[in-house]
């Protein structure tokens, strides 16, 4: 789960760790006060939205008047919002940051996650901040500092301090990051966190450290400890078909295409798409119905890939291991008579009493077309989507 | 032969009277699998069908001599479940458990290491030598003694795979979901080094996802290490960036851990990636 960046500023504060002064707002109608309160003499205001490239888009500026930051916001409040990174998707934006505008002398990066390869969390460090740290692993591994820690032994400000001082030509600065590592170390562990960065953590003045953006991810699975957190959810952070997958226990990911695909488990969920792609489709869909596959959960995954409009046929891929095929089958039926299925539907079934299966497939007096092999099954949804198309594009 | 399991396993479940519990212990139990005792707090002398139910992991292990624990317990107390059995003598933890904190795996796989117990899982299927010892939730028919070792993030998927191995009439010896989460308890390379060795397994399947570095990791150990010949299937080329797709450890965040990356890297250390689900019994029926 992500936050937004005024929610992370709240929390590192209640850690300790130094931020810019600043207020987030709502309306236009507080950008005014809250520039006259933060202004020295500008102000940052930035958009708070939970996606990368804010800046790049304009919806990061100084403000130099409290008309600006009033423009600003006015400009951007309640309105779409999107970046290079977000894919073609837009978000509306409930709420602005006005934060003073800090002269900054030199931008590092700081950042806390799982390393998976080594089953621990990482302190990175690096002096080239500002910029996307994945480039900076990439262009120059030997910039970023590694600090492994374990559960039971936190990093201490002195242990970080040894592992960077040697990059700076005194011990303030460093001192100053150590601090604020520790700091962020002790969140990143009592408050499941899956990855937290500081980018920029900005020397300030000349001798003064402070964050001046944040990241926060949360760990969705121990949400159920920490209510502070699960609070601060934005139900807006999720594509709404995937927020309703989720309520039935499914799980859905939007993909832009115009082949549906209902699948029993998220690998082979993953294989199907990649064998529509394969047969020259586009998926609209991941969806996993989990391992089971029940005619519920088949008529609500059904419900839930039809509410996008683009779909034009619909491919289901189950294996059936402990749920036999012909129990599958007969849900597979129940599920498309009761919603009145209109786009084509294609089943490939494989496993326990796959013939009866089949069988009840095609004596179901529907139209579903049944496919041996996963390959022929992603050629036929994509042929007979197209089909589907040349006799719908009129009507649309 | 075979790796870490076979029909002289004992093997408890901890979580034995809750509903996918009581499902699977009896299933397996069914395949042949010595189920010898379960664990739910509380509810020590019951029985699930002919296995008996203990308060404890220390009473299970005292009274029926099992080394391998299969896990249900629920996610947030899977951890002091799996720390219950590092402690009392379990040698083999599987735990099926979907949805434990990152941290709380941290901490296991960190203590279950210093304690030189082996964890898979979690959030997999499980682990099956064919016709001998099924500890998890895969079913059990579809698999057939043989030739192949499969090691999977997924589970579903390996279900196809190892399908279409039976078919192929190749069969497996070991099959082991290694489970879809950031941190788990036993990675690839691992058991590529135990199938190495295993004088049964003649080839072994790889079956990966995008996110993690994991692949790449393996194929650069089966390049230095393994004389035996490894095939691979990766799924997720059309997952997008950013996205969870379904599995915890199923991202490609920024710039790592897509499909492409992993095929590519696989591909340059020599190791066949095979692109078509549907073609993975005739490919391995090709080496053989």
């Amino acid at each position: 789960m992500k936050i937004h960046e005024y929610q992370s500023r709240d929390l590192l504060e209640k850690y300790g760790i130094p931020i810019a002064l600043g207020q987030v707002v709502f309306s236009t109608a507080e950008a005014a006060g809250a520039f006259k309160k933060f202004a020295n003499p500008s102000c940052v205001a930035k958009v708070q939205v939970l996606m990368g490239g804010r800046g790049k888009a304009g919806g990061v500026i100084h403000v130099h008047t409290a008309e600006e930051a009033e423009a600003f916001c006015s400009r951007f409040l309640g309105k779409p919002f999107s970046t290079y990174q977000s894919a073609g998707e837009s978000k509306i934006v409930h709420a602005v940051l006005i934060s003073e505008d800090r002269r900054i002398d030199e931008e590092y990066y700081l950042g806390i996650a799982i390393d998976r390869a080594h089953d621990q969390p990482v302190i990175l460090f690096s002096r080239e901040g500002g910029v996307e740290i994945e480039e900076v692993a990439i262009a120059k591994p030997e910039a970023i500092t590694r600090i492994y820690f374990s559960y039971t032994n936190l990093p201490t400000k002195e242990q970080i301090f040894s592992q960077i001082r040697k990059q700076f030509s005194e011990d303030k600065i460093p001192s100053q990051i150590a601090d604020i590592a520790a700091k962020l170390a002790l969140l990143f562990m009592e408050k499941d966190v899956s990855l937290c960065e500081i980018n920029p953590l900005a020397l300030c003045g000349g001798s003064t450290i402070i964050a001046l953006d944040a990241k926060i991810v949360f760990d969705d699975n121990a949400l159920f400890r920490h209510l502070d957190v699960a609070a601060m959810k934005d139900p807006d952070e999720e594509d709404e078909r995937e927020r309703k997958a989720k309520e039935v226990g499914l799980n859905y990911v939007s993909m832009g295409g115009n082949v549906g695909c209902l699948v029993n488990g998220a690998g082979l969920a993953m294989a199907t798409m990649d064998m529509i792609k394969m047969a020259g489709g586009e998926p609209s869909n991941f969806l996993d119905v989990g391992g089971g596959a029940t005619a519920d959960q088949v008529r609500e995954g059904f419900k839930i890939i039809l509410q996008d409009p683009r779909v034009e046929a619909i491919l289901v891929n189950i294996f059936g291991g402990i749920m036999k095929c012909d129990v599958i089958a007969e849900g597979v039926i129940q599920a498309s008579r009761e919603i009145d299925l209109k786009v084509p539907l294609v089943v490939r079934l494989e496993g326990t009493r796959v013939d009866e299966g089949r069988d009840l497939l095609k004596n179901s007096g529907l139209q579903i077309i049944s496919c041996r092999t996963i390959k022929e099954a992603a050629q036929v949804s994509v042929q007979k989507a197209a089909e589907y198309r040349a006799q719908h594009v009129h009507s649309r | 032969m075979s790796i870490l399991v076979n029909r002289a396993t004992k093997v408890i479940c901890q979580g034995i009277t809750g509903k996918a519990g009581s499902f699977h212990s009896l299933k397996c139990h069914e395949y042949g699998t010595q189920l010898v005792g379960g664990v739910t707090p509380k509810k020590g002398g019951e029985m699930v069908g002919p296995i008996p139910v203990f308060n404890t992991v220390s009473e299970a292990v005292t009274k029926t001599g099992a080394t391998a624990s299969m896990i249900y317990v629920p996610a947030p107390f899977a951890l002091a479940a799996i720390l219950e059995a590092v402690d009392n003598d379990i040698k083999l933890i599987v735990c099926i458990t979907e949805g434990i904190p990152t941290l709380d795996m941290v901490r296991a796989v960190a203590y279950a290491k210093s304690k030189q117990v082996r964890i898979i899982g979690p959030n997999c299927p499980g682990i099956i030598t064919s016709e001998e010892c099924k500890i998890g939730i895969m079913p059990g028919y579809i698999h057939k003694k043989g030739r192949v070792g499969v090691i999977s993030r997924s589970g579903t998927l390996t279900y196809e795979a190892v399908w279409q191995l039976t078919q192929a009439g190749l069969g497996q010896t070991t099959c082991i979901g290694i489970g879809g989460d950031p941190v788990i308890g036993t990675g690839f390379i691992d058991l590529l080094e135990l199938f190495e060795k295993d004088p049964e397994t003649e080839a072994v399947l790889l079956i990966g996802e995008i996110g993690g570095s994991q692949e790449e990791e393996a194929a650069a150990y089966i390049e230095k290490n393994m004389k035996k010949k490894v095939l691979s299937f990766i799924a997720g080329t059309t997952a997008p960036k950013g996205k969870r797709m379904g599995h915890a450890g199923a991202i490609v965040s920024g710039v790592r851990g897509s499909a492409q990356e992993k095929i590519a890297t696989l591909e340059q250390k020599g190791i066949t990636v095979i692109r078509d689900l549907s073609e993975i019994g005739n490919t391995f029926k090709k080496i053989f």
